[in-house]
Parts: structure tokens; sequence; C-alpha cells
């Protein structure tokens, strides 16, 4: 839409800022550059509401004297800001105390091959092809129902990006990714008053986004069909989660296996590797090398490469998510799950995390219930990690006799993560993957409902 | 640094002319309104667990948005390059949304107003702590809580600073600049017995620097509040289920206000009628002993602000009059949309973000009852003195907010501590059910984050001891 400027090569950068921290008496250092450009179209009622695009780069340097380790991020890249910036961080590190346990991860154990994961596209859609996918989708929203009568509006970004991670250990790797999505936003109204939800389509690669229609029809089946919600009676159910919410579940668990939880006694899975946290039939992977996965890179925010493994393996839990720090905490070596801010130290995260599907179709899984409740929509954070006790703001559907009955809002639902892991009862056939982290529908034996 | 936009304009290394050539390229006939926002940010955190300081962390960002409004259309981009060249780009991409050539004549700015008042005047040296001055202060917090009770077996501390330069010159012909510091101090401790772990946070903050965690030895007190927490939780039974009535304790809990009704009359969702309080200016929300207000000019508290994003004086805003609903607050775009005042709400996140209405510091004023009698008051229920997040849906106004520190009443007495719950209810509806309103108004200690449309800015919020008839309460026990 306007001038392009030409994608520098930081690469220099990364090089230069390490040979900088060497000369201010590093022992060690490791650099992280991120740059990438973003469109943002934003639509609502027919027309452009917001329009936003932006180029931007920012560095992360990391650096260790012996065993004092600080780090700093900067978007300023100007030849004196650098040398500047890494005295600074350097005096940072300095100023901290001794961790026996930090350090680099030891040569010998990063990333050397740079396999092709498909996460990167290289189409460039014009703003005008933009501001017409998200039109088209806010249409077919409108287009699916009457009773659409408003809208938060469609939305449809592109984004592309480039990582750099070096280190004075001689490692050097970079890839670059990219990613799509469109969503919208539609709202119902009737004579009990408005509801809103939405839907949304989201890939490294354009060519397989989900059509306008598709994800407009989507957005507004989910949004009348909330029409009317009335709350019930409080007491003990069956509680179904479909696929979105179902996916919260396993976010819940990716913060309980993060090793930063586990080491600080922070989580309520302590102690429990090897332990059965699950029925037989549950087993859910980690992928950091699926094919165009949301998730997917090379290597993690250290270098070492990434990988599937199991989390939980026939109900048992197989592994921690770590990064070579919060392992060294633990006795146990980085499973290649180094996540990094820029500037930040790392932490372990996920990669794409998810449940391996069953084979019960969530009709079948409704037809089990004869009263419960299916859920569609969770807010609120009321979770407890170190205990595990859950207690969210939910909405969804009545279940009676198999079938979903009415829309059910301003109700709760309470247990606790551990109890709910051990009691799920059924697991759908339903995988789709729409994020880093992706559940099939999940049933879960009984759950505390808060209502009337 | 002088605070002023002189000063400000200096560190940005850009002249008058870049600016009102930028500015003359965006604002074509066709732009209603459009503005430059030059924003410098360092902040610093040094964090502890298990006794040592270990993490330091620093972040520098520099850059400009250029922003252009036509109709209900914004055009935005921004770059964290601020030579002419990329100020020229960035307004061509803004204008976009106007359809239209360059302006080629540059916009006057003549009207540099000097700061009215300067609601947290700093000493740049007091914000931007010395490492070792944290680590200190790190150390003791550690000791603090491990000596209130041997059943602390982790203390988790972070002290994170601020400092942030902002100059925004707008194509009314205004330029005005801040300088804006934020300290804030996070205490979490988990206490262990027989098994049994329990966790408990305090924190507070605000526009100000380490001389208000250094009087009368403040910190310690987080440390001692965070352990207390994690200790009493360790005896708390099971949270009761259902309808019943709850009373808030002062401070904090003030964020059922910023979730219930707070984000519902933000004017962007009232333009756009997509908030549950649409059409409700005028009518009953409350019942007649609740006043609620927004008010960005409170001396050093994190919500505050001297000028807003768009460069517009905060003020302090009626949101409820005695159960009424008395207006929105407001951003330049939705003031001008919908014909209504102009509020000083207009908050972004950085130089990265757009303008949106957002909230400052919100609280409802004391009120006459004994906090004793509100408690008294209450046959069977539950007393919330202390919360982590909350969230709401607009549209259909539920909002949620979850206790970490409650406990039972039992004929009208504060009995047992409860396990964590999350409370549901209805925006245009919960207030309606407040039926005291104590005289013990408490403003929090300013940990607060309000999050919208990706967004993070600073907020406060504020209650006395209010008494709502029913909610409900989502604990486990039937």
């Amino acid at each position: 839409m306007t001038r392009e400027i030409a994608a520098p090569d930081y690469t220099d950068v990364a090089q230069d800022l390490l040979a900088r921290a060497a000369k201010h008496g590093a022992t060690a250092a490791d650099v992280m550059v991120a740059d990438g450009e973003t469109l943002s179209v934003q639509v609502r009622m027919g027309a452009v509401d917001r329009l936003t695009k932006a180029r931007e780069k920012r560095l992360g340097l990391r650096v260790f004297f012996g065993q004092r380790s600080a780090s700093a991020s900067t978007s300023d890249f100007s030849l004196d800001s650098l040398d500047r910036f890494v005295g600074e961080t350097c005096a940072l590190a300095k100023a901290v105390v001794e961790d026996p346990v930090s350090g680099l991860p030891e040569p010998g154990h990063y990333a050397t091959e740079s396999p092709d994961l498909n996460i990167y596209d290289a189409t460039k859609l014009q703003t005008d092809q933009q501001i017409d996918l998200a039109l088209r989708a806010e249409r077919a929203a409108f287009a699916a129902d009457s009773r659409i009568t408003n809208s938060e509006g469609g939305e449809c970004d592109s984004s592309s990006g480039r990582i750099i991670l070096a280190n004075s250990h001689g490692f050097f790797g970079q890839y670059a990714n990219s990613s799509f999505s469109l969503s919208v936003s539609p709202i119902a109204s009737n004579d009990a008053g408005m509801q809103r939800d939405y839907w949304y389509g989201v890939n490294r690669a354009f060519s397989k986004l989900e059509s306008p229609e598709a994800i407009g029809q989507e957005a507004t089946r989910r949004t009348v069909r909330k029409l009317g919600a009335r709350k019930v009676p409080t007491g003990r159910l069956p509680v179904i989660f479909d696929p979105e919410v179902a996916g919260s579940l396993l976010s819940h668990l990716c913060s309980a296996l993060s090793g930063y939880a586990l080491y600080k006694g922070a989580s309520f899975l302590i102690g429990q590797l090897g332990r059965q946290i699950a029925p037989d039939f549950v087993t859910i992977y980690d992928d950091g090398r699926m094919p165009g996965g949301l998730g997917t890179r090379p290597f993690d925010g250290e270098g070492l490469p990434t990988r599937k493994q199991a989390m939980v393996e026939r109900g048992r839990l197989a592994s921690y998510l770590l990064d070579t720090y919060s392992g060294k905490k633990l006795g146990l070596p980085s499973t290649g799950n180094a996540s990094r801010s820029i500037g930040e130290s790392p932490s372990a995260g996920p990669t794409n995390f998810y449940m391996v599907p069953g084979t019960t179709g969530p009709e079948q899984i409704l037809a089990t219930v004869k009263q419960g409740l299916y859920v569609t929509d969770l807010i609120g954070f009321g979770i407890n990690m170190v205990t595990g006790d859950y207690s969210r703001g939910a909405s969804g559907f009545w279940i009676e006799n198999g079938e979903l009955a009415y829309p059910v809002e301003e109700i709760t639902i309470a247990g606790n993560l551990k109890q709910m892991y051990s009691t799920i009862e059924t697991i759908g056939s339903d995988l789709v993957f729409r994020g880093r982290i992706a559940s099939p529908t999940v049933k879960i034996a009984e759950m505390m409902v808060a209502g009337n | 640094m002088a605070k002023d936009e002189s000063g400000a304009l200096a560190r940005f290394g850009v002249t008058d002319r870049d600016i009102e050539q930028a500015l003359g390229r965006v604002k074509v006939s066709n732009v209603d309104y459009a503005d430059l926002y030059f924003e410098y940010c360092q902040s610093e955190s040094v964090s502890m667990e298990e006794g040592i300081v270990k993490r330091a962390t620093k972040s520098i960002g520099q850059g400009v948005g250029v922003r252009a409004t036509a109709g209900e259309k914004t055009g935005f981009a921004y770059s964290d390059e601020l030579t002419s060249k990329d100020l020229n780009i960035a307004a061509d991409t803004a204008r976009y949304i106007a359809n239209s050539a360059q302006g080629t004549t540059p916009v006057p700015v003549t009207h540099r107003p000097a700061l009215a008042r300067n609601l947290y005047p700093h000493d740049r040296a007091n914000v931007e702590v010395a490492t070792r001055d944290r680590v200190t202060l790190l150390n003791a917090i550690d000791a603090e809580a491990r000596r209130y009770d041997p059943r602390i077996k982790n203390v988790m501390a972070a002290y994170n600073t601020e400092y942030k330069v902002m100059l925004v010159a707008t194509s009314d012909g205004v330029m005005v600049g801040d300088i804006q510091p934020l300290s804030r101090l996070q205490v979490t401790c988990i206490a262990e017995e027989n098994g049994n772990r329990q966790v408990g946070t305090f924190g507070g903050g605000g526009r100000i620097g380490l001389e208000y965690f250094q009087n009368d030895q403040r910190y310690l007190q987080f440390a001692r509040e965070a352990a207390r927490e994690a200790i009493l939780n360790l005896s708390a039974v099971e949270a009761p289920a259902g309808v019943m009535p709850v009373v808030l304790g002062g401070g904090w809990p003030g964020i059922l206000l910023h979730e219930a009704i707070g984000h519902g009359l933000e004017a962007d969702f009232n333009r756009k009628k997509t908030s549950a309080f649409s059409s409700l200016v005028g009518k009953r929300v409350a019942s007649d002993v609740c006043t609620i207000v927004d008010d960005g000019t409170l001396p050093f508290r994190r919500g505050s602000l001297n000028v807003d994003d768009e460069g517009t004086p905060t003020s302090r805003t009626v949101l409820i009059e005695r159960g009424i609903l008395r207006g929105y607050i407001t951003d330049k775009l939705n003031a001008r949309l919908m014909g209504i005042p102009l509020t000083g709400n207009g908050r972004r996140e950085s130089y990265q973000s757009v303008v949106l209405p957002r909230m400052t510091n919100t609280f409802m004023l004391a009120g006459e009852s004994d906090p004793q009698d509100i408690i008294k008051s209450v046959k069977k229920g539950l007393y919330a003195v202390s919360f982590g997040g909350g969230q709401v849906d607009i549209t259909n106004g539920k909002f949620v907010f979850s206790a970490s520190e409650a406990y039972l009443i039992e004929d009208g007495k504060i009995t047992r501590p409860v396990k964590g719950a999350t409370l549901i209810g209805s925006g245009p509806d919960i207030l309606t059910k407040v039926s005291m309103v104590g005289h013990d108004l408490k403003l929090d200690e300013g940990i607060g984050t309000c999050g919208k449309e990706g967004q993070s800015v600073p907020v406060g919020v504020g209650l006395p001891t209010i008494r709502i008839d029913e909610i409900t309460v989502g604990g486990t026990k039937a």
C-alpha cells in the first residue's frame, strides 16, 4: 500500500553483539533478534474500521559473568546505542547474585539441521485483498441469520517475521514464519437481549485458511444459539467441554508441567512424573516439528532441537516441559521446550500440544448424558496452579436426555484440575488445530455447577 | 530532565518541522483528526526466588505511532525508527483510509501548554532504582516472609519499574508531553504443611519511586501480607456453591466495579451499541447508595495520568450517581462521533497500539454504614477481601471475578477461611443488589493491569465495604 522497505539482514548485528559482550568481559552470551511486518485490517458493519501496518524489530541480549547473568532488549539498533546497551546489560549482570545452575546449554546438544517445516508462506496480501476477506466474512455472518443485528466486526491479519539466535558456544540458527488469520464477531439480539460470539481461522499458509463464508457462517451459528440463555440450578453434573474450551484444560496442564512452576513448588503436579494422572485412554503429545504447526520451530529458545514427545502416555505423566535451567533444577535434561521472549531469560512452554483424539463423535458423547452441561465459553482466572483448584465462569447448553436443550449463562463450574484430569470419561474424535494447543471434545464425569 | 515537551522532543531527536510536515501529510481534507505519538520507555525488573536475586532484565523501546481518523475509520501505522523519512511513510500509511493524495501543507503546532499540574513529580534516579538497592530490598523480603512462619517454603518477589516519556502532537495544533514513572513490587509466598501447599500474594505500587516502598518499611509489610495469606489458606475449607449474600472488603475488591460496569461504560462499545449498557443513560443501574466515579487525577496512583495519550487532561467522571447511569468515558474519536464530552480517557499501551477509551482509577464513593454492621447483617454468606483477576462479556453483561482470600459469614460473624472461588453476575443488574455501603472507602495498593483488545494499561480500583444481597458463588460445596 505504500513504499516497501527492503528487509535488512540482522545476522551481522547478532555476531557483532556477541563480540561486544566478550569485549566487556562476559564469559558467555546469547543474542536473539526478531523482525517482522504486520498488516491488520478490521472492518465493521460493511466498512473499514481500522487499518494497522507496521514493520518492527527487536533484539535481546543475555550475558553471563561466570554464574551471574542478566538479559536486556532494545529496538534501537544504532551502533552507538548498541555499545551502551551491551555495557548496561553487563553492569546489570554484575549486580545480581551468582546462580550455580545458570548457563548456556553444553556444546554438542544444539540443533544442527534445518528441516523444512512449512511454517513460512511468502504470500504478500494487498491491503484491499485483506479488506475484502474481512468484509466477506462479516457479510456471510449477517446473511446466515436475520437475528444477527450488529457486529463487533471482522478482522483479517497477515504477518511474517524472522528469528535469529546466536550464542558464544558457536550456535547460529534462524528461521522465518508467517501467519494469516481471519475472524468475525457477530452480535445477535432478540427480546431476551444481546449475545456475541466469534469464529476464526488461523494458518501459516494463506492457501489453507478457511473461506470467509465458512468462518462467517460458523460465527453466526455459535452466536444465535446463545439467545435466550438462562441460569440453571446449583448441583453436581457431568460436564462436556467443546474443543475450544477443552483446549484451555490443556493450557492449564502446560502451566503445571512447566519446569519453572515445578521447581518453585508452584505446580499441583509436583512429583507426579511417571504416575497415572488420567485414565489410560488419554495420550497427549507436544510436537515441535509438526509441519505447518502454529507452535512449530526448528530449534527452541536456547538453540536446542525441537522434537515430538509424549507428555501423557496412556494416562501416565511421561514428561515435563523443560529448558536447560529448569531441567537442571529438577535433575533432568532439557526437553527442547525453552520458550523465549526477546530480552528475557528462557522459560519453558509447549510447542504444538494436543490430546490424541478418541473414536467417539461429539454427538455420541452428548448421547451418554441424561442431564448435564455442555460448556462452550469460559471466562475469568479462577485457577490456582499450586493446588489445582478450579472455579470459572461458564456458558453453554443444558443437556437433557442426550441433546442440547437450551442455552445457559451466568453459572460457574468448579473442581480441582488434578481430579478433573483423572475423571475424564470420554474423548471425542474431533481434533482440529486452531492454535498451538488443541483438544477434541472432552467429557468430565462430574463437576460442581453453581447457578440459581 | 525538564518536564516539558521540548525536553521530550530533544530525546526523540525530531524537529518541529518534521512533526508539522508529517501532520500535514496525513491531515488531508477528508481526515477529521490526526496525531503523532512519540514514546520512549525503559523498564527494568529484578526478581528473586529460592532466596537468590537471580534475574535482572531491562528493556528499552522507542518509536512513533501515526494515526488518522475519518468518520468511523482509523488508519494507523507505527515505526521504531524516528527519521523524517519513517515519519512520512507512517503518515502515508495512516492516510490510506482517507483514499486521498498526501497533504503538502504542514500543520502548525502552535499550542504547547505546560502541564497544569504534575500528579507524579519524580526524581529519575529514584524511579530507576540502582540494581543493588533492589537486591537489598528483595533479600529483606525473603527473610521477613520466612521469619513470619516456618511453613513458608518459597518466596518469590519482583521489583519492576518503568520510565516512560511520551509526546503527542495533534492536528488540532496541540503538542504536549509527559513523563510517566511506574513502579510495582509483588511478593508471592508458598506455604506447606503435611503435603498441603498453598499460595499467598501481595503487591503494590504506583507512579512513585523507591522511597514509597521504604517508608515505614512498607516492603516488609508486603512480605508479611503475602505470607499471612498463604498460611491462612492452609486451613481453608471448600467454598460454598450457589446464590448467597456476599460482603466485599474495601480496596482491590473494587475490581467488581471495573468488570461489572466500567468496561460496559467505555464509549466505543456504546457507540457501536454492543454494550449491555448501550441505552441505559439516565436509567437506574444501581441502588441509590451507589455513586461511582472514574478519576485519573489522583496523585501518584497507578491509574492516574496528567494527560491521556491524546493530550487531553484527565478528569473525574461520574459514571453512576446515586444509582443512575450518568455517562461514558471517552476518547476523541468516540466523543466526536457520539457528540458527548471528552473525559480524558484515551489510552494506549504503547506507540504500537491504537487509542481506546479506557478506565483510570475507578471506585465507589464511601457510604454511611459501619463495616462491622454490614458483616453482622449477614446470616449465612461470604466475606471476600482479596481477589485475583476478573473478566466481562460486554455484550451480555456477564462478569466474573475470583476471590483469593475469603471467609464464611455465619450468624453475622466471620468464621472459617474458604478456598478461592469465582463470583459471577450480570453487570447492569448486580449493583441494584447493593444494600449497604461502608464509610471506609479504600483504594487498592496499585497492582491492577487492565486488558482490552490485547492492550494492557495500568489501572486502579477502589471500594468501601459493601453488601451484595445475592450473587452466584462458584465454590465446590453444595
